[in-house]
């Protein structure tokens, strides 16, 4: 592409940034390792550049509408209301909670037997080797530093080695300030051959927001960790997401992602399985109606021997509502006997909906097994016709195949009841639509 | 008593004439066969009058009990009592039998587990193994299968008239029992009137029916008795030329 000019990215100095500058980041309190983490991250930030949508990995976003100075951080003042009691509803059994509020974990519970045996739940402001348990997998790019800048503080989870943990690990995540930036952390560390499943589950009020949550993955050898993100913002939330995860040896991560809200949503996933005979899964299912945009970014690295992925995304697009999927398969030199799969499916209900689907490759070794398939399509005419000539009413018919298509998805996730409860809210969300009482 | 009348019906795809003015009438209790060779548009025929995709008409009508069947989406073609069991019935994926017949049933007020109560009872006398009811919808079954669960489908949503496009197509001769067997009670004990399409007489032995069509190129060439299904079978369709008058 000689002679094409540079791409115009946005030099955040030149945004003149006044709300997320390094003097802001330090007014954020907390020990002297985490003051100096925020410092740096806020420094590499402000002499970084904004990406833009000719960057290939931005490319059909909406990154360009994003005003950063229209929000400020939320700095979890104490005069913030509480978030509302009835989320924790929602999450049943568990063998932990976390409620964290505007990024900032406020209320932490856990199961008194397990964390006698070592199982840690904390922010990581409260622990003293909390410095070494952020940052365990590379995350790097202008969000992630601005995460690190802004973090009010970060959640936790410890699995220590050969711990099963029964019941799910719930973190309830809620936003409720207008005009707010919100910087969230999650990290699981899941220790050898443990057994562990984390819920996370992120709301908010009707309020314009920013939100920009990581969340670290490392699973250790022979762990076996099930991760699922539950994303039902308001409509008027933009998010900037970024998980990442490393699969260590023979360890399986199951991670899977369920995306009802925003404005616009993004989620970058990053999987790198970098032992020998790990596998992961990815698998997500979004719905998105009204005029939101859900984009999914995701890299399945494989770095080591033997690793297996296999990524089952699908999502379904409504009323003037788009969708991003955009994946990318790599396989290193040293990846031998490597099996990686790569699937995106999507449904278009509207005419003025509308999904992008772009799978890659890159491969760099010979003895693989890869393969990936995408489509983008309405609701087939011949099964649509076949419910409907048993008498099912139109708007019926669309929903039950639409719950149909996302059941192979949604048939993977973890058993817990806030997975029962996903059901219903997409049968609620679909039932909206029909009958026109949708958003705008 | 129901009827359901088809007049002068002219329909075809994308600009072409496949059917070229159909008439015929069937009623409760009532079994009209309709046979012909491949492409004679039998299918066409069905799928005209359940309204499927794909499908323009040209001229016609077709009423069930007076009311225009022609202006109406297929669904309420259905919730007016008119059922078809597919020749190739569609794969859909995710979608239980159990949930199609419960939110079929719903605009009838009936509830789900009364809906579901039905089905595994059906599924008993139809020969369909329950762990199928909970399966997506044809998706991997056989032929056989298929066509049992459509007969299963239609003796669940009991409607006025059925029209069976090559049902027996594929049947063992214990399904085909069974699948007869179940259309023939729901004939003589609810009044179901069914249009049969098939190609064998195997079936009309079991069904017994009161008129056979014979449709050729898009028209209804020759109509009788059983015997003329008898006959088609031994003698084929050449004698029976476009145009010939219809008995
Ligand atoms: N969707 C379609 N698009 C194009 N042509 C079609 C379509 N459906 C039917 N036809 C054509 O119309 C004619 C009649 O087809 P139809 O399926 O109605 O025949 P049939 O009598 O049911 O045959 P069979 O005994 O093989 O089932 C054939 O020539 C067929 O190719
Ligand atoms: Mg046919």
């Amino acid at each position: 592409m000689a002679g094409r000019p540079a791409p115009a990215a946005r030099a955040t100095k030149d945004l003149f940034l006044t709300t997320f500058t390094p003097d802001a980041a330090a007014t954020l309190g907390g020990p002297d390792w985490f003051r100096a983490r925020r410092l740096a991250a806020a420094e590499r930030f402000s002499a970084g550049s904004l990406p833009d949508a000719t960057e290939e990995i931005w490319r059909y976003s909406r990154i360009s509408e994003l005003d950063l100075d229209a929000y400020r951080p939320a700095l979890g003042a104490p005069d913030e209301a509480a978030p509302p009691g009835s989320l924790t509803e929602v999450t049943g059994e568990r063998a932990a909670l976390v409620v964290v509020h505007n990024g900032r974990p406020t209320r932490i519970e856990v199961d008194p037997a397990l964390a006698a045996k070592g199982l840690v739940v904390a922010d990581a402001g409260d622990l003293p080797d909390g410095d070494d348990m952020l940052g365990l997998t590379p995350v790097a790019d202008a969000f992630t530093e601005l995460n690190t800048a802004f973090l009010p503080g970060a959640t936790v989870v410890r699995i220590p080695r050969g711990m099963v943990v029964e019941q799910p690990i719930v973190i309830v995540h809620h936003l409720d300030g207008d005009g707010i930036a919100s910087f969230a952390r999650t990290v699981v560390v899941a220790g050898e051959n443990s057994d562990a499943t984390v819920i996370e589950h992120q709301s908010s009020s009707d309020v314009v927001a920013f939100s920009d949550p990581v969340v670290e993955l490392d699973v250790g050898d022979a762990a076996r960790l099930r991760y699922l993100n539950v994303q039902d913002l308001g409509p008027r939330v933009f998010q900037v997401g970024y998980q990442s995860s490393r699969v260590g040896r023979d360890a399986t991560l199951q991670s899977s992602v369920v995306a009802l809200g925003g404005d616009y949503a993004r989620v970058r996933t990053d999987s790198r399985i970098d032992g020998k005979g790990g596998t992961s899964y990815l698998t997500a299912v979004y719905f998105a109606d009204g005029s939101r945009m859900h984009d999914f970014r995701t890299i399945q690295d494989h770095i080591a021997p033997k690793t297996t992925s296999d990524l089952l995304f699908k999502g379904a697009v409504s009323d003037t509502a788009r969708s991003v999927y955009s994946g990318l398969i790599r396989i290193g030199k040293e990846a031998r006997g490597t099996n990686a799969f790569q699937t995106n499916r999507n449904l278009v209900l509207s005419e003025g909906a509308g999904a992008e689907s772009v799978p890659n490759l890159e491969i760099e070794t010979n003895d693989v097994i890869c393969s990936h398939a995408s489509a983008v399509g309405p609701i087939d005419d011949e099964q649509r016709y076949y419910l409907e000539s048993r008498g099912i009413p139109p708007e019926v018919a669309e929903r039950l195949i639409v719950l149909g298509f996302f059941g192979e998805v949604l048939d993977r996730l973890p058993a817990s009841d806030a997975v029962t409860g996903l059901r219903a809210a997409l049968v609620r969300r679909l039932a909206e639509r029909a009958s026109g009482a949708g958003p705008a | 008593m129901s009827e359901l009348v088809v007049t002068g019906l002219r329909a075809g795809v994308e600009g072409k004439e496949i059917l070229r003015g159909v008439d015929l009438t069937v009623s409760s209790g009532q079994v009209h066969a309709v046979m012909g060779p491949n492409g004679s548009g039998k299918s066409t025929l069905a799928h005209v009058i359940m309204g499927g995709p794909g499908y323009e008409v040209y001229g016609g009508s077709v009423t069930l009990d007076g009311v225009e069947l022609l202006e109406m989406p297929t669904w309420q073609r259905a919730q007016a009592g008119l059922f078809l069991a597919m020749q190739y019935p569609t794969e859909v994926p995710g979608v239980s039998l159990d949930d199609a017949m419960a939110a079929a049933l719903a605009p009838q007020g009936r509830a789900p587990a009364e809906v579901a109560g039905l089905v595994a009872a059906e599924a008993v006398r139809v020969g369909v193994s329950p762990a199928l009811l909970a399966r997506p919808l044809n998706v991997d079954l056989s032929g056989g299968e298929k066509k049992r669960n459509e007969t299963l489908q239609l003796a669940v949503l009991a409607p006025k008239i059925a029209v069976l496009d090559e049902i027996d197509s594929g049947l063992d001769v214990d399904a085909l029992k069974a699948v007869s067997q179940r259309v023939e009670l729901i004939t003589n004990e609810v009044g179901l009137g069914v249009l049969v399409i098939t190609h064998y007489s195997r079936l009309l032995r079991e069904l017994r029916p009161d008129v056979v069509s014979v449709l050729r190129k898009g028209r209804i060439v020759a109509s009788g008795g059983p015997e003329l299904a008898e006959e088609l079978e031994s003698t084929g369709y050449a004698g029976y030329d476009e145009g010939s008058p219809a008995a």
